[in-house]
């Protein structure tokens, strides 16, 4: 599905690379966990699958076509077939549970109907369907992180990317959300994992690529978390 | 960008305008204010170069015969001009009797008579263009038995000169209240998109299109453009209006009654409502430009 190939990346201004000569391959319907110390570049990494930014060297193809060629439309349309999560949520603070969850479909165009159909589904699949009207400062981080998933996956994207999302919870919640992330996962769609979360890791034995100082040092189809982070 | 979309967007506007109400009255007023003088400005010129043309097309060329001219002569040649659309003698003592009237003191131009008038047989030449006034005069005088021509062009030419400087200070003002009222509405804008610099940034990652983003700015900037430049229209008509009458009330002379007429006011109060809503516009995209960049 992705292919990353001799990626580096160094940003305008720096003499340091984030990124070396990073080359892996992520397959279709696959669940894989980057980790690695803080600026090791797994953040950058996910930013460069979302084409957030180019790399400054090397390749990235999804399904055999180079990021770097696609054109507006292109770029839109692939987008939106990626979902992503972040550590500090990006939810609005004045739009409900449900208004931030129907904002991802409202934001492409999805009609009312198909609005109140799927917003309600996603919200039952992370557990809020009872909390939709609440804002999100009246919820928990765990609640907030759920709904943030629930943005996520509401236009059922063949990609999920997503960068310490259980950085501000508590290890159960932190449990719970790669739980949620696994039951997501074997509905078919991809899940790339930025975390330092050693435990969930762990636990949930799946593939680890392991970043250093921007390169990767370790890619373990069924791996655990290895070396101090 | 389709209907859902758009009816997203125009919601999303509305929103805004209305969660913003004073910035948003702050600005439609400002654009109101740059505009109405901007208007202002429009009618004043628009008034100068009619009070031109009217005058301009009323000119009269006087033709002064010399003493021994052949007055029928003169007559009959005068009238054989192209361009000319009448020609009126005043004989002499017909110009003495006028001349006392005109100073309030016909008894003392009595001692004149035939004999001693000193005033000459004058012809009142009109002629069908005002554009023809000049070369018309120009003919005249080169004809036997014209003393002097004289159309006041004295005063049509302080008048162009007028028009002129008010056209010069009218672009110049008009740029200046342009850019003026294109720049405020940026800086509103701006502010208004950095209010929502955390929703466009989440919109995005959401896969939203550029113009998705830019559509609500869009219509909001539009929206108070042409609230501006109604509120300006409306405020410079009543203004205009009031101040027309009482030019009229005051009975000046033909020449200086104002433009009143819709052909001539239809486009400077169109103009004022296109120039608001294109500087709402304009002003909105600028504003949001630099926060859509792509990586």
């Amino acid at each position: 599905m992705l292919n990353v190939k001799e990626v580096s990346q160094r940003y305008p201004g720096s003499k340091q690379y984030a990124l070396q000569d990073i080359t892996l391959t992520v397959g279709s319907g696959e669940f894989v966990f980057l980790v690695g110390q803080s600026g090791a570049g797994k953040s950058t990494l996910l930013r460069l699958l979302f084409r957030e930014y180019l790399p400054s060297s090397g390749l990235i193809t999804y399904r055999g076509r180079n990021l770097a060629r696609f054109n507006g439309r292109e770029l839109l349309n692939y987008r939106r077939k990626i979902g992503m999560v972040f550590q500090d949520f990006r939810l609005l603070k004045q739009k409900t549970v449900f208004e931030n969850v129907a904002f991802a479909l409202e934001v492409v165009g999805h009609s009312p109907q198909a609005v109140r159909k799927a917003v309600p589904e996603a919200l039952a699949q992370v557990g809020l369907l009872d909390r939709r009207h609440a804002f999100p400062a009246e919820l928990s981080g765990g609640e907030q992180q759920r709904v943030g998933i629930a943005r996520a996956m509401v236009r059922k994207p063949q990609l999920i990317l997503a960068d310490e999302p259980t950085g501000n919870v508590d290890p159960d919640t932190a449990l719970q959300l790669m739980e949620l992330f696994a039951a997501i996962n074997k509905t078919g769609t991809t899940i790339v994992i930025a975390t330092h979360a050693s435990d969930m890791v762990d636990r949930l034995r799946q593939r680890v690529v392991q970043l250093e100082r921007g390169r990767v040092v370790r890619d373990d189809k069924r791996g655990g978390y290895v070396g101090e982070l | 960008m389709n209907f859902n979309s758009l009816r997203y967007s125009l919601r999303q506007g509305i929103v805004s305008l209305r969660r913003n109400t004073i910035l948003a009255l702050v600005t439609t007023t400002m654009v109101a204010i740059s505009l109405g003088v901007l208007g202002g400005f429009m009618l004043l010129s628009a008034n100068v170069r009619h009070v031109v043309r009217t005058i301009e097309s009323n000119v009269e060329i006087a033709v002064f015969a010399a003493m021994d001219a052949d007055v029928t002569a003169l007559y009959s040649q005068l009238s054989t001009l192209q361009s000319v659309r009448e020609v009126i003698l005043v004989p002499r003592d017909e110009g003495l009797r006028e001349l006392g009237l005109a100073l309030g003191d016909a008894e003392l131009f009595q001692v004149f008579t035939p004999q001693n008038n000193p005033l000459p047989d004058v012809f009142r030449v009109r002629v069908r263009a005002a554009a023809e006034v000049s070369s018309a005069a120009e003919a005249i005088r080169g004809m036997p038995g014209v003393d002097t021509v004289d159309y006041g062009e004295e005063i049509v030419a302080q008048l162009l000169a007028i028009t002129r400087w008010a056209s010069s200070l009218f672009v110049a003002t008009s740029a200046l209240l342009g850019f003026g009222a294109i720049f405020l509405v940026i800086a509103i804008i701006r502010l208004s998109v950095m209010a929502r610099q955390e929703e466009i940034g989440v919109m995005k990652y959401l896969g939203a299109s550029n113009g998705f983003i830019r559509l609500p700015f869009f219509l909001e900037g539009t929206v108070m453009g042409l609230l501006g430049a109604l509120l300006a229209s409306l405020v410079l008509w009543l203004l205009y209006d009031a101040l027309s009458a009482s030019v009229q009330n005051m009975a000046l002379p033909l020449l200086l009654t104002p433009v009143t007429g819709i052909a001539l006011l239809g486009p400077i109060f169109g103009g004022i409502l296109i120039l608001g809503t294109a500087v709402g516009a304009f002003g909105s995209l600028l504003a949001i430009r630099r926060y859509l960049h792509d990586h």
